[in-house]
């Protein structure tokens, strides 16, 4: 068994993290303030080959493997989850699912764009009146002639307002007694005639990017834009989430680590009872508990990774790592107010936004409940991968490498 | 024109330094390229984008040195050596300039060598004058910018850095200048040259490769280092109504202090 990253992945690990410490860093907590996202980040993010990381490069990506992702993710988060967001709505859920699902067509009709960075992506699942229980969406597709008639709203969209492609699931027909059946996946430009959308504000954390509303009002989309089967959406909502999930448990690695860093670095420097407080045992404790989740945190998502590079099915694997490291990660961020006392609870240290941010990763793509829920049924033998028409592809460096 | 770029495997400024039983370390944090040698990298791509040519970065080191020309490789570099040999170990920078200079007049024709200000663990800064001797070419140390470079004519006119403010230079190729920080704003090594970096064989230069039959022993020698002591700081806000009584005091707590 080999845990060492190769030269690769180090070099991107460093790549993204200068790009993240030296240009988003010192701007953060101005933009949080604001409830807005940079202008700069998704520009900037796209002309470094961020937004392309995993895809092959002959479909305009950067040919790197999935732990790259993961590493991507925590580096990113580490500084902001903002930015790792568009990670998990770009990369995670709709390039990965074009990449994944596509005809070769819709792959160079829509994946090349996104790997470039030339447009954006985003994810559309969530309803106003339905998350946990997707297989009840109410959005609708209708098939006249050769086009389908998209109607409906989506809810709690990241990257709702810059996306320019959005994986958009409809039914396609009417709810039956397995609701789930008439599910299908649909990618829709948002440049179309009859989309409205917005950004929501008013959110506890990630507040630094933009989570909206898409509404679709008689859209007329193409035929060539449904992505895979009708009837095949829900299951093909369920696989992206495989790796949506995956790039949120990364981050939020990246996450505990930047408590544990601001929580060293007070410790250290903070006097009480005339000694550092970091030679106090309770002190002490939340930081070794840190620690702990860190690593264990790490471990499980680098699992998920490298099941994903040797084409494994990981549903398992990384509904685990996301659910383990997302509550590890707002545990670590309400241990480091704690340690920061009254400092914390102030936005003059970047503490108080780890704690608003992470609290979001333990609801979005599957709460901790839906992920306690997944693995009671893998443990009980009540749940089972069913096959998938298309699984997500391996790693092949050699193939993913090779130019157009 | 064939331009060559000097880089040293530093460790992290980030890491903490201590002084173990006379030995420097800096615990499991990762080395890296020295990084103002970033900005004698950059600025051999600025040129090399500008005029056209070929990059070659050299680098004096043990074998985990190559992971530094690794990131000049995924910046742009064209081709990295990794000058090695047990011989070189110790090296102080008279060694150091003789090895270079050695394993510079191996490469073809070269117009022009960067080098970084100093290396940020040994801080000498003198490495670039000395190649420079060695090889009898001028040198243009301090350099903060590149006004002016003619492949053609053979002349560059530079701005060094000094305590007094700007000096403009010119000076004739082949040159070597070292560069300081602010000539420019390193880019990121990019995803295509990290995969072209983790691809790469370097090739290693050893003292025989070089035609050294005899390597001299170094001049210097570090018979002890200690960590310096550590020096209580203590913060005090000078406090007042308007800025010029706030200037006042401050300027009586300086004469106090026998500051000014």
């Amino acid at each position: 068994m080999d845990f060492n990253l190769s030269s690769e992945h180090k070099m991107v690990q460093r790549m993204v993290r200068d790009f993240a410490q030296k240009e988003v860093a010192p701007v953060i907590k101005e933009w949080d303030r604001k409830q807005d996202m940079a202008p700069f980040v998704l520009p900037r993010m796209a002309e470094l080959g961020i937004l392309g990381v995993c895809i092959p490069v002959r479909y305009g990506g950067q040919g790197m493997d999935y732990i790259t992702l993961g590493l991507v993710c925590e580096e990113l988060e580490a500084i902001d989850s903002t930015l790792r967001v568009v990670m998990s709505v770009h990369m995670g859920l709709c390039c990965l699912g074009i990449f994944q699902l596509g005809t070769e067509e819709q792959k160079h009709e829509h994946l090349i764009p996104l790997a470039r960075g030339e447009k954006i992506g985003a994810y559309g699942l969530t309803e106003p009146g339905v998350g946990s229980d997707p297989a009840n969406i109410s959005s609708t597709a209708r098939l006249e002639r050769d086009e389908y008639i998209i109607n409906g709203e989506k809810m709690w969209i990241s990257l709702a307002t810059k996306a320019h492609t959005v994986l958009w699931f409809a039914r396609t027909a009417p709810k039956g007694e397995i609701p789930h059946e008439g599910i299908t996946a649909f990618i829709l430009d948002t440049s179309l005639a009859g989309v409205t959308r917005g950004d929501i504000h008013g959110k506890l954390g990630v507040r630094a990017g933009s989570t909206g509303w898409i509404n679709c009002q008689d859209v007329r989309l193409p035929m060539g834009n449904r992505l895979g089967e009708e009837g095949e959406g829900f299951k093909i909502a369920m696989s992206c989430l495989d790796n949506g999930r995956y790039t949120v448990g990364s981050g939020a690695v990246g996450l505990i680590r930047a408590c544990i860093e601001a929580s060293v670095s007070y410790a250290n420097e903070r006097h009480a009872f005339g000694r550092p407080i970091s030679r106090f045992q309770l002190i002490q404790q939340k930081i070794a508990k840190m620690a702990q989740s860190y690593e264990a945190a790490r471990l499980l998502n680098l699992q998920a990774g490298w099941m994903k590079n040797q084409g494994l099915r990981n549903t398992k694997e990384t509904s685990l790592a996301k659910w383990f490291a997302t509550d590890a990660s707002f545990a670590a961020a309400s241990e480091a107010i704690q340690v920061h006392g009254a400092y914390g609870y102030s936005d003059e240290y970047d503490v108080e936004r780890f704690l608003r941010n992470a609290r979001g990763g333990i609801i979005y793509e599957g709460s901790s409940e839906i992920q306690t829920l997944i693995q009671a049924g893998y443990a009980l033998g009540l749940r089972d991968d069913s096959p998938l028409r298309c699984e997500l592809p391996g790693y092949d460096p050699d193939d993913w490498q090779t130019g157009a | 024109m064939n331009i060559v770029v000097c880089v040293k495997q530093a460790p992290d400024t980030a890491a903490t330094v201590t002084v173990q039983d006379g030995k420097v370390s800096w615990g499991d944090a990762p080395l890296v390229l020295n990084p103002w040698d970033e900005y004698a990298v950059e600025q051999a791509l600025l040129t090399k984008e500008e005029h056209g040519g070929k990059i070659t970065a050299i680098s004096l080191g043990p074998e985990d040195a190559k992971e530094a020309l690794k990131t000049a490789l995924a910046m742009g570099v064209d081709e990295a050596i990794l000058v090695s040999d047990p011989a070189f170990a110790g090296a102080d920078t008279l060694v150091a300039s003789k090895v270079l200079a050695a394993a510079i007049s191996k490469v073809e024709a070269v117009d022009l060598i960067f080098f970084g200000r100093s290396a940020v663990d040994s801080d000498s800064g003198v490495l670039g004058a000395q190649v420079a001797r060695r090889l009898g070419w001028p040198s243009l140390s301090l350099v903060a910018a590149v006004n002016n470079l003619s492949p053609e004519g053979g002349t560059i006119e530079v701005e060094r850095m000094i305590d007094e403010g700007r000096q403009i230079v010119k000076g004739s190729l082949p040159v070597v200048v070292s560069v300081v920080k602010g000539i420019n704003e390193p880019r990121y090594p990019s995803f295509m040259g990290i995969r072209k970096a983790s691809r790469a064989e370097i090739p290693l230069w050893t003292a025989v490769d070089l035609g050294l039959t005899a390597v001299p022993s170094p001049a210097m020698t570090w018979p002890e280092i200690f960590a310096p002591l550590k020096i209580e700081t203590k913060c005090e806000f000078i406090e007042g109504e308007t800025p010029v009584v706030i200037a006042e005091k401050l300027a009586d707590r300086l004469m106090e202090e026998k500051v000014i």
